[in-house]
């Protein structure tokens, strides 16, 4: 990498036990590389997961959000990630209520057969937080919002 | 923190150590955290000896908890886990991660892949933390077996349960079973006749007693999880008392309807309005097409019922609903033959003796349109026939896959057209693949036949004449790769050898049982090498072309394979399932019933005398919804708690992404 300067994002991707984390082990499989910013986390389902771990995903320092699941229709728990797909246009309602881009969220849909699809949205969605910049959500709490509280304490 | 934590980096060969500093990854996995007793990298965790190294440091150390960075727990995590149980640790203390999917096979910096596993690492070590000793869930296994498809898969599938004493429900969409190996006439390499093979399996499946066959019928609902489906079965009405009906065919054979047979015949000749696909079908009962009797579409005939000596015609017989509970499901639903339509330039459907490879089956065939006779359209035998190969097959625009079979098949067409008519034959093949037993014997006796060979793949088939030998041809032209000239070549028949296609609805087939196909639209085994029969779905199988394009000695292995998994599980009486449940902390439940319409499963009623929710774990699949969905947060989801992911995703974002040099 020529230039130091460029900002590498951080992203936290789940995925379900079923499609979508069968489809990381697919790219795996097939040799398929992508974007090494993102760090995956397994729940049996989409429907798990909770919109307070992606909250506390950039919490902690995350810069993007990648919630993946089967598609529609094809979701081992027959209809789960249909509420995943209810919480996501929720949630991407509060984060721009926080001051957030909604773009740091993303849904993508990969079967266990689509590995280049989720290669290929991985990259893109890099690329997407990267250009939208950091997010530093641990900085402030840790040093501005801190101060603050401590100050109104 | 009081557990001891013992961390284990694989190098799998170099699969993992080739792109990851794995001995980085241990050194700092034991100097970071505390909590981490031992930490080391070892060449294959999943040998033997690298099992050994953990049950002894379980034993030796003590430790509480175990992490292993590998491949994905997909492929070991139940290794690990028995190595756990082995050394008398609860197999559910243990969490993996997967460097190898997720990190070194798809990473192409050394630093960076390095700085990615410390993270996944360090997830799965805060996790781990919060780990609870748990117990599987024995679940029962119904001892019956549900069999989606009677051709030969299904019926090899089918015969070998049963013989093992257990009983099966096959269910079959056509009137009779026997599948696509019915309408061959020759199997290659031995050219022995499809039928004397075949019949003799059909009949058993129609008599065994431990078969319920059900013919002319589709599984409409699967409810439940492996071990105890409900299926719902629709069975077609024949509009015939099958207690009566003795299978004589009088009423085939009176009956003033003839309709173009698309099905079995291929278009090649007609059927009846009553009938049975063919003379050997099994079951013997004929079906009323309704679509096209004159009675249910005018009103006026009954002649089949006047003519039937056993009153066994029965016009107001209505579709039946079958529900039946089976432990286990293999799906054998075989595949779809390529339409030759969609590549225009070959002129099928247009062109005269343009014929599809399914079309000279039945041709060659004795019981076919034509008693066997290779025939062109106008009754003439041909002089000159040329075989296309890989039609639909190993070309991008419609299928990038080799369908396996076709070769093969190709050679074999050859060698019966040579045989029947002594026309000239030309083959036309990219590439001449005969990779089994026998094959490559096959390929040189049809050489040596004296076959034609054009190898280069085919640009048109037209009948437009530019000199007087090719007036009244079809002019097949193409590049010939190996003299490196265009030839046109005349030929009086074109034969395509299709490929094989997925069914039209193995998508819907898929979710009905619960399984996913791949882009080409295949029914997706568990492990392609490893595990070609079984699929995601615990308790589904899958066999035979349903899975992808194979031969009949492939399929009819696949089908005994599957029968054999099946089999060996009911043995088992009962089958462990993950642990992985919700359950409602009653203090907690405010009784607000947002979870109770969540569940699919309905495992979620509501408790009135308490005002609380309650999860009845027999019925909860563990998908976690409710316990995301639940405000007061009183839904606990078993090892995926939220103790347990919000610390994994502490430990995920710990370190930040430093970019290389």
């Amino acid at each position: 990498m020529s230039e130091k300067t460029t900002f590498e994002p951080v992203i936290v991707g789940f995925t379900c036990n079923w499609c979508s984390y069968r489809a990381a082990d697919a790219a795996g499989m097939g040799r398929m590389k992508y974007a090494p910013n993102v760090r995956l986390i397994r729940v049996m389902c989409s429907g798990r997961i909770d919109p307070q771990f992606v909250l506390k995903a950039f919490a902690e320092g995350a810069d993007g959000v990648m919630i993946t699941g089967c598609h529609p229709g094809d979701c081992h728990y027959i209809d789960q990630n249909y509420k995943t797909m209810r919480r996501y246009e929720l949630l991407r309602r509060t984060l721009v209520q926080m001051g957030l881009e909604p773009e740091r969220l993303r849904l993508v849909w990969a079967s266990a057969a689509e590995g280049q699809i989720l290669a290929d949205e991985i990259n893109d969605f890099v690329e997407t937080v990267r250009a939208l910049g950091p997010l530093n959500w641990p900085k402030w709490e840790k040093e501005e919002t801190r101060q603050l509280i401590e100050e109104a304490v | 923190m009081s557990e001891k934590i013992g961390v284990y980096i694989c190098h799998c060969g170099s699969n993992i150590a080739g792109m990851v500093d794995v001995e980085e990854v241990a050194r700092w996995a034991k100097e970071t955290f505390p909590e981490v007793a031992i930490s080391r990298d070892y060449k294959f965790m999943c040998s033997s000896p690298g099992q050994e190294l953990i049950e002894n440091d379980i034993k030796e150390h003590g430790l509480t908890r175990v992490v292993v960075a590998a491949c994905s727990p997909h492929l070991h995590e139940p290794t690990f886990r028995g190595a756990c149980q082995r050394a008398g640790l609860n197999p559910f203390l243990f969490e993996m991660a997967s460097i190898r999917e997720q990190v070194s096979w798809v990473s192409t910096d050394r630093k960076i892949a390095t700085q990615k596993s410390k993270a996944l690492v360090e997830g799965a070590i805060r996790r781990v933390v919060y780990h609870e000793p748990l117990e599987p869930i024995a679940v029962d296994i119904h001892p019956d077996v549900l069999i989606v498809g009677g051709g030969v898969t299904g019926i090899q599938a089918a015969l070998e349960i049963a013989d093992s004493g257990y009983h099966v429900y096959l269910v079959e969409r056509e009137p009779s079973i026997g599948g696509h190996m019915a309408q061959f006439d020759k199997t290659f390499p031995t050219l022995d006749c499809s039928a004397c093979i075949l019949t003799p399996k059909m009949y058993s499946a129609g008599t065994h007693p431990n078969i319920t066959l059900l013919s002319y019928s589709e599984v409409e609902k699967v409810d439940g999880y492996v071990g105890n489906f409900t299926v719902r079965i629709r069975k077609r009405a024949r509009k015939i008392n099958e207690e009566l009906c003795t299978g004589c065919l009088l009423c085939q054979e009176k009956c003033p309807k003839k309709i173009v047979d698309d099905v079995f015949e291929v278009g090649m000749a007609k059927r009846k309005a009553v009938y049975v696909p063919f003379p050997q079908a099994v079951p013997k009962y004929p079906v009323i097409d309704t679509e096209n009797c004159l009675y249910f579409q005018k009103g006026a005939c009954r002649l089949c019922e006047k003519v039937c000596p056993t009153n066994a015609i029965d016009f107001a017989q209505e579709d039946e609903i079958l529900t039946v509970q089976v432990g286990n499901i293999i799906l054998a639903t075989g595949y779809d033959l390529f339409d030759c339509k969609r590549i225009p330039q070959y002129g099928y459907g247009v062109l005269d003796n343009v014929i599809t490879s399914l079309e000279f089956e039945r041709l060659t065939n004795a019981s076919g349109p034509t008693g066997g006779k290779v025939l062109l359209k106008d009754g003439r035998v041909p002089e000159s026939i040329g075989i296309i190969h890989c039609v639909g097959s190993r070309d991008e625009n419609y299928n990038i896959y080799c369908s396996s079979i076709c070769c093969m098949q190709s050679l074999k067409f050859a060698h019966l057209a040579h045989e029947k008519t002594g026309a000239k034959v030309y083959n036309f093949y990219i590439d001449i693949r005969t990779p089994a037993k026998s094959y490559e014997e096959f390929y040189r006796r049809i050489q040596e036949e004296g076959t034609f060979f054009v190898r280069g793949k085919v640009g048109e088939v037209t009948d437009f004449a530019r000199t007087p030998e090719e007036e009244g041809k079809l002019i097949v032209q193409v590049y010939d790769t190996l003299a490196g000239i265009q030839r046109r070549i005349p030929v009086d028949m074109v034969i395509l050898s299709a490929g094989l296609e997925p069914r039209r609805d193995a998508k819907e087939v898929g979710k009905l049982f619960g399984i996913s196909c791949s882009a080409d639209g295949w029914l997706i085994e568990r492990h392609p090498k490893l595990d070609p029969v079984a699929t995601m779905t615990e308790g589904v199988y899958i066999a035979g072309c349903a899975q992808g394009p194979k031969d009949i000695p492939a399929c009819v292995s696949q089908g005994a394979a599957a029968a054999a998994r099946v089999v060996g599980r009911i043995q088992q009486k009962s089958i462990l399932l993950e642990p992985v449940r919700a359950s409602v902390v009653e203090e907690q439940c405010s009784g607000c019933r947002i979870c109770n319409d969540l569940c699919p499963f309905n495992a979620i009623t509501f408790d009135e005398e308490k005002n609380v929710s309650v999860i009845n774990p027999a019925l909860c699949q563990g998908c976690g919804t409710c316990v995301a969905a639940c405000p007061a947060g009183a839904i606990v989801g078993t090892h995926f708690s939220n103790q347990q992911i919000m610390a994994q995703i502490e430990g995920l974002l710990d370190l930040a992404f430093e970019p290389s040099e």
